[in-house]
């Protein structure tokens, strides 16, 4: 195995669980195909996650499977062509919310380890 | 999870990533790439379309399934791809599970089966307990009286055989029979086909004959007749009306679970004995324990009806007590020892099998090291590949259970036919859903076991490495891991090698054991007599005894006759009670001494050719005219005259009371067969002469009698002749049961012969295959070892040297193998102590034996590979690579 697919494959693992809850939160905005997804993460995180646009279609399928997200063929409105659409639905909503908090209690959690000082200033 | 949207989301997903990639591309162009970098551009920021299908196929749930129809399409091809390979491997399992199916459906259907009763773990088999019987039969009113004053059986009924003649239809026949208590039926949960069981009033003293006839008879004899209750049957000249029938499939659980054709109420049986408490006839008892009774709890009060009876009938029954054995354990447990030995060995043939093929395996991974090594740098993961390994080698396994349970099906058949007297419930033994799901779990077990080693170790191999090295790589670490399973082989073939070799010099001594007469031309046959001698007086009765063995002796071929009425040598036991006559009259049978007796005529010697050490044997003076003789045998003799000489002496026999005089010693016959003899409390012998026997006696049951004759020449012939003679002297009178002395000792180590037989067959096996895995080692060592061989020689290494090298290399590992399997044998001979005779389970002997055996045959399996070291050219060798 390749010291470079190591790399990515780290990232990806600690993107796995991540992952969910960007595209949550990217589908908050409303309705969007998969390519516009990844492009909207890659963009926000200014490339850094290096994320392949392929490791989104999993995920997306994994969310639709729970419940969180519906999808279905549109055609686009600025293109004559189909794309398919994913949309939150509602228990993506709640889980969103969910994913969010927990999220925050352990970024506040691992920084409080990481820069003590900042926490007495 | 159904298979049909499967294609439909896939074709989905191909569209999604399609439209992706397009989208991509456009951008690329767009930022002014040309095309063809666009697209390559795309492709690299979408990433590895085989791995996103196969997650997302996880996602959907289903890709375990996915995965697994792959691994076995890929699987499949590879066994294809190489046939030799996959034959040798399933065959070599075929036959190991193949053995293991077919001893494991015998055990099935001998040991683990219930038997075919309604709730069968309640019935009981019962025996009265004698000093010199543990199991010894139940008197007819003892049997009563435990019916009555037990509180822990539900039921109990009383049986023995008896053989009827069958007159008034058509040619007289010998059936098959079985005296039997009211109830006795209805103890076991069976029925009567038609009619019903005996009732009370029907087993009571001087009740109308009635009977019970098979299905068999019924349909045989009476055309199947609806109308058959009513009608009457003779049977030892006395009529018999039928009452019931019994369906085909009934057996009596005995210890052969034998068929019969007529059952009678046992009061029927004209026996002056019958209704003796002391009287032992051959009857032993089957009982149901009440639904929450234990053993011990129906032994203790079975023990107390006893103790009760003993104080009751001082005289007859002081001394004896009764043995509870449950039912199956009757029937089967002599079976269990041996049975589970076979099962063990068999065990270890497919352990080698497993061995074998792993090691078969395991050089084959080498040179599928590169496939793998491909795989891995694609993407694959270890599990991965070693579920790819495991799948195929589950493959070969569940290929070889399917070839080896047709072969079992076979094996258990013919091993049984060949052996029928060796095994109880031979009849119940085949294949059903317990042998089934024990194949399927052993196939998947020896899938497992023979792929997982070599699966582990080919996924361990570095990519880079085995790719660089174009595939020719041989690490130690896999020298070591093949060297291990041939030692593996070795010693798993020498501890079946030593069971075997324990088993053949056991039975050589068995045979060489002597019996105490010629058993060599002697043939033993009952005669059934025309029931009109029941009307003769008791000289005619002896005046026809004497016709009979006048006839007989008269037939060509025929040497010399004698009647048999008491014990036979290895085929039935009688014994009677006697005091020394110049002791006092002991006060009740428990105190008097036993022994076997015979009851011969004088020719008797002539027939076994006994062996006279003192005095003489009977002649055809010792009549009931001139004074009462006996004979005894020598341990009669020392157990009962030590230091003294018996001639001259008298003894007392009771029932009735009459002496003795002792005129001779002959040699002790062992009549508990070859092995046991020697164990048993009862072995002292005396003989009777058959025309000094009270009147009582003669009259007693005359249309029955048992001849034992020494003939030469051919049996049928003879037989032949005797079938002429007695049809000379009645058409009622019928000769049967006929069996020669020979088989009677060959049946008495049928068991051991059958073990012996199948170990010494799984021994053949093990040794071949690990004949073939030692082989197969050595040349794919010497393959691999081809340079190294070809520099050697061409330093000035000789031929010989080669031969040596490599010779040496087997015969290490065949001892290292033998040290190892020459301690476990140590340790798991002894398990079969009780199927050897005469021999220590560590006996040096033939444990050096069978290790020098192996070598022998090891380094034979290592002669071609070396030969082929040996002839290697070293320009040839060196220039391959």
């Amino acid at each position: 195995m390749s010291s470079m697919t190591k790399q990515v494959q780290q990232r990806a693992g600690l993107l796995q669980g991540t992952l969910d809850m960007l595209i949550l939160r990217t589908l908050l905005y409303g309705p969007a195909h998969g390519h516009q997804i990844g492009k909207h993460i890659q963009r926000t995180t200014n490339e850094f996650l290096q994320m392949q646009h392929g490791s989104l279609y999993p995920a997306l399928h994994r969310l639709e499977q729970r419940g969180w997200v519906v999808s279905k063929w549109e055609t686009a409105p600025d293109r004559n062509r189909e794309f398919k659409y994913y949309r939150l639905t509602e228990k993506g909503r709640k889980q969103l919310v969910v994913e969010e908090s927990q999220w925050k209690q352990m970024a506040e959690a691992v920084a409080r380890v990481m820069w003590p000082a900042a926490e007495e200033i | 999870m159904q298979w049909w949207p499967i294609r439909n989301r896939d074709a989905d997903l191909e569209r999604e990533l399609r439209s992706d990639l397009e989208l991509e591309e456009q951008e690329h162009r767009e930022n002014g790439l040309p095309p063809e970098e666009a697209h390559y551009a795309a492709r690299r920021a979408l990433g590895n379309i085989v791995v996103i299908r196969e997650q997302a196929h996880e996602a959907w749930g289903w890709a375990p399934f996915e995965r697994l129809q792959q691994d076995v399409r890929y699987a499949l091809q590879q066994l294809r791809r190489s046939p030799g390979f996959s034959f040798v491997a399933v065959m070599t399992l075929a036959l190991g599970i193949g053995g293991n199916t077919a001893i494991f459906s015998i055990v099935n259907g001998v040991l683990l089966n219930p038997l075919r009763f309604p709730q069968p773990d309640q019935l009981v088999s019962l025996h009265e307990s004698k000093p010199n019987f543990a199991e010894g039969s139940i008197s007819y009113p003892n049997f009563l009286d435990w019916q009555k004053d037990n509180r822990s059986f539900a039921s109990m009924g009383l049986s023995r055989r008896w053989s009827f003649s069958m007159t008034g239809r058509g040619d007289p026949e010998q059936l098959q029979g079985q005296f039997i208590s009211a109830g006795f039926f209805a103890v076991l949960g069976v029925h009567p086909l038609l009619g019903r069981e005996f009732a009370e009033n029907e087993v009571q003293l001087h009740a109308a004959p009635v009977a019970i006839i098979s299905e068999g008879l019924w349909r045989r004899k009476f055309s199947g007749s609806p109308n058959i209750l009513g009608q009457n049957v003779e049977l030892d000249g006395k009529s018999f009306t039928i009452v019931g029938v019994m369906p085909a499939d009934f057996r009596l659980p005995f210890l052969t679970l034998s068929e019969r054709d007529v059952y009678a109420p046992i009061i029927q049986w004209d026996n002056p004995l019958l209704m003796k408490r002391g009287g032992g006839l051959g009857f032993h008892g089957t009982g149901r324990l009440r639904p929450d009774v234990t053993m011990d709890e129906a032994r203790a009060d079975i023990e107390r009806v006893t103790r009760n009876l003993a104080d009751a009938y001082p005289d007859a029954d002081r001394g004896i007590g009764a043995t509870l054995v449950p039912l199956k354990e009757q029937i089967v447990g002599e079976a269990r020892p041996f049975l589970l030995v076979l099962l063990g060995a068999v065990a270890f043939v497919l352990l080698i099998a497993c061995v074998n093929v792993a090691s078969l395996l395991l050089a084959r991974a080498q040179g599928r090291e590169r496939e793998f090594a491909v795989r891995t740098a694609l993407g694959a993961s270890r599990g991965r590949v070693v579920r790819q390994l495991l799948t195929e080698s589950l493959l070969l396994g569940f290929a070889a259970g399917a070839v080896g349970l047709g072969a079992a099906f076979l094996f258990a058949h013919l091993a049984i036919k060949a052996l029928p007297s060796a095994l109880p419930r031979t009849q119940e033994i085949g294949i059903d859903f317990r042998v089934l799901a024990f194949t399927f779990a052993i196939s998947l077990v020896t899938g497992t076991l023979f792929g997982l080693a070599p699966a582990l170790k080919t996924s361990r191999t570095n990519p880079q490495t085995a790719l660089k090295s174009g595939g020719r790589t041989s690490t130690g670490a896999q020298h070591r891991t093949l060297s291990a399973l041939v030692v593996l082989e070795m010693a798993i073939a020498l501890v079946l090698l030593a069971g075997a070799g324990l088993m053949i010099r056991s039975l050589e001594r068995l045979w060489r054991v002597d019996p105490g007469f010629n058993a060599h031309g002697v043939l033993d046959f009952n005669l059934s007599l025309p029931p009109s001698i029941n009307n003769a007086t008791v000289s005619e009765i002896r005046a026809k005894l004497r016709a009979l063995d006048r006839t007989f002796a008269s037939v060509p071929g025929i040497q010399a006759v004698s009647q048999t009425w008491g014990a036979i040598p290895m085929g039935g036991e009688d014994d009677t009670v006697f005091w020394r006559d110049d002791q006092p009259k002991p006060a009740d049978d428990q105190h008097m001494r036993w022994t076997l007796d015979y009851i011969v005529d004088s020719d008797y010697l002539r027939v076994m050719q006994l062996p006279v050490l003192r005095g003489r044997f009977f002649t055809a003076q010792d009549d009931e005219h001139s004074p009462l003789v006996a004979v005894v045998d020598d341990v009669f003799a020392h157990k009962f005259f030590p230091g003294q000489d018996p001639i001259g002496k008298s003894i007392d026999l009771s029932n009735p009371i009459r002496k003795l005089v002792i005129v001779g010693v002959v040699g002790h016959v062992r009549q508990w067969g070859l092995d046991a003899d020697d164990a048993r409390p009862l072995r002292a012998q005396l003989y009777i002469a058959c025309m000094q026997m009270p009147d009582d006696y003669i009259a007693s049951s005359p249309t029955n009698t048992n001849f034992m004759v020494r003939y030469d020449g051919d049996l049928s012939a003879v037989l032949a002749g005797m079938r002429r003679a007695n049809r000379a002297m009645s058409d009622e009178q019928v000769i049967w049961g006929e069996q020669t002395m020979e088989s009677m000792i060959t049946d008495s180590i049928a068991s051991r012969r059958f073990a012996m037989m199948l170990l010494g067959a799984f021994a053949a096996l093990a040794l071949l295959l690990a004949c073939i895995g030692i082989y197969g080692v050595m040349a794919y060592f010497v393959s691999q070892r081809m340079q190294e061989i070809g520099i050697r020689m061409a330093l000035g290494g000789q031929r010989k040297d080669m031969l040596i090298l490599v010779l040496t290399h087997g015969a290490r590992l065949a001892i290292l193998g033998i040290v190892l399997g020459l301690g476990s044998a140590v340790a798991l001979t002894r398990l079969m102590k009780s199927l050897l005779f005469d021999i220590s389970a560590t006996d040096p002997a033939v444990l050096s034996g069978v290790s020098i055996l192996l070598v022998m045959i090891a380094l034979a399996a290592c002669m071609l590979p070396a030969r082929r070291a040996a002839s290697v050219d070293p320009m040839r060798a060196l220039r391959i690579e």
